[in-house]
């Protein structure tokens, strides 16, 4: 399977301000890859960079192994979904279906006939007067029936209600399994991406925390809880992500593939929010996070 | 046909928690030889998740021989899981309250005792769940 989006020390500056800064990612193909990062973490910098909307500052972004947005042939391989799911307001969604035709030589007719009937849609109607989930999914049809290898969707979900969500991400789902094809796809809510996504990068302020398979991800990380002690005398192959201890006991969050040998451990599995979150702190703060409660307490 | 079902709070990968319903059905007769899973298509369209994860689930049952896929009819059972004997069953049953009752007795509470189990639990299964 070829590389989806490969960068190579990539950054891109707004006037004084590095929006994205020495990213350096090699995201596969034939993936749902979850970017996630919080507001202003330069998601929508990276998947724009992406597509050709934007040009690097430094370093290099390749697509599907080309140049972003190169010529004819690389545009059409790549569907991409903006925030908002824009869509023309005053055209129908008959006219859009026309227009995708139009503009893509490799359009699915098919498709996107009946898609747009299994949503319902009255193709008479103008895309403006559309609900938010009818309008995401008019969009997400327009980029699917272009029928490219790349999907690249910028929050398609971020403004939905929780079963047009949920039925978006259905639709999306299904076309991965129909078609296969490659999807990324940005939220700043990892609760939208966990059912979905199989591969995960983390951006904050501007730079990687964390990348890799989601099952990888999950197998190897885990909650240690038990009596007080210091994380220098830990086995030197758990690395602590993010640790707090009270008075008594400490809770630690390690990324390790060996077994947690030390019955002075309970260990408990984390979920991917608890990953991402730690990796998030971590990435915020500059180091391992500690909290100390004692210290708090005085 | 059975349906899945998902637990987010689980913390059990999505794959696993589609095995361990398989197994769960296997072993309460709802599943038999000759019945025909969800398409991975069907599993998606109704739970809004990765194809992968579905496809990673199939392939861990055709492993452990329970199921195999045919390619353009889909996948279909083809194991059993041994069924535990009742009778084994029940004694283990009845030695498990007695040791929860003299536990208990021993001036243990409900949460230690929960807390002892966990760790046994655990200690002897680790090696399953990576």
């Amino acid at each position: 399977m070829t590389t989806a989006i490969e960068t190579e020390t990539l950054g891109k500056r707004y006037g004084r301000r590095w929006a994205l800064t020495d990213c350096t990612l090699s995201i596969p193909g034939g993936r749902v890859v979850g970017l996630v990062g919080p507001n202003g973490a330069g998601k929508t910098t990276l998947l724009h960079l992406a597509v050709g909307l934007l040009q690097p500052s430094a370093g290099s972004i390749s697509v599907l192994g080309g140049v972003p947005a190169a010529g004819p042939e690389q545009l059409a391989r790549i569907g991409f979904l903006a925030q908002e799911s824009p869509t023309y307001a005053r055209l129908t969604v008959g006219q859009h279906l026309q227009m995708g035709q139009w503009l893509n030589p490799s359009w699915d007719t098919d498709f996107a006939a009946q898609r747009v009937a299994e949503l319902g849609l009255d193709v008479g109607q103008r895309a403006g007067t559309l609900s938010g989930g009818q309008r995401a999914q008019l969009a997400l049809t327009l980029a699917v029936a272009k029928r490219p290898e790349l999907l690249v969707l910028d929050e398609p979900v971020a403004a939905l209600d929780p079963l047009a969500r949920r039925e978006f991400l259905q639709t999306l789902m299904e076309v991965v399994a129909i078609h296969g094809v490659s999807v990324v796809l940005s939220s700043h809510l990892i609760a939208d991406l966990e059912r979905v996504c199989d591969y995960l990068v983390v951006l904050v302020a501007g730079r990687v925390a964390l990348t890799g398979d989601v099952d990888e991800l999950l197998a190897c990380h885990h909650r240690l809880t038990g009596p007080r002690r210091d994380v220098s005398d830990l086995p030197g192959n758990q690395s602590v992500i993010e640790e707090s201890h009270t008075e008594k006991q400490s809770t630690l969050l390690v990324r390790t593939t060996d077994p947690i040998l030390d019955p002075a451990w309970t260990v408990t599995p984390v979920t991917l929010d608890d990953v991402v979150l730690a990796y998030m702190r971590q990435a915020r703060d500059g180091g391992p996070r500690s909290t100390n409660h004692l210290a708090v307490a005085r | 046909m059975i349906e899945f079902h998902l637990d987010p709070s689980s913390g059990v990968a999505t794959y696993l928690q589609l095995v361990q319903q398989v197994h769960q059905a296997l072993q309460l007769g709802l599943l038999e030889p000759g019945d025909r899973l969800p398409t991975a298509q069907q599993v998606v369209a109704s739970l809004a998740i990765n194809p992968n994860t579905v496809l990673k689930a199939y392939r861990d049952l055709e492993r452990e021989g329970l199921v195999r896929a045919r390619p353009g009819l889909g996948t279909f059972v083809v194991g059993r899981l041994p069924r535990t004997d009742p009778a084994a069953q029940a004694r283990f049953r009845r030695s498990m309250t007695s040791w929860l009752r003299s536990a208990r007795d021993a001036g243990l509470s409900p949460d230690e005792i929960e807390a002892i189990y966990r760790t046994a639990f655990r200690d002897c299964f680790t090696e399953g769940v990576a």
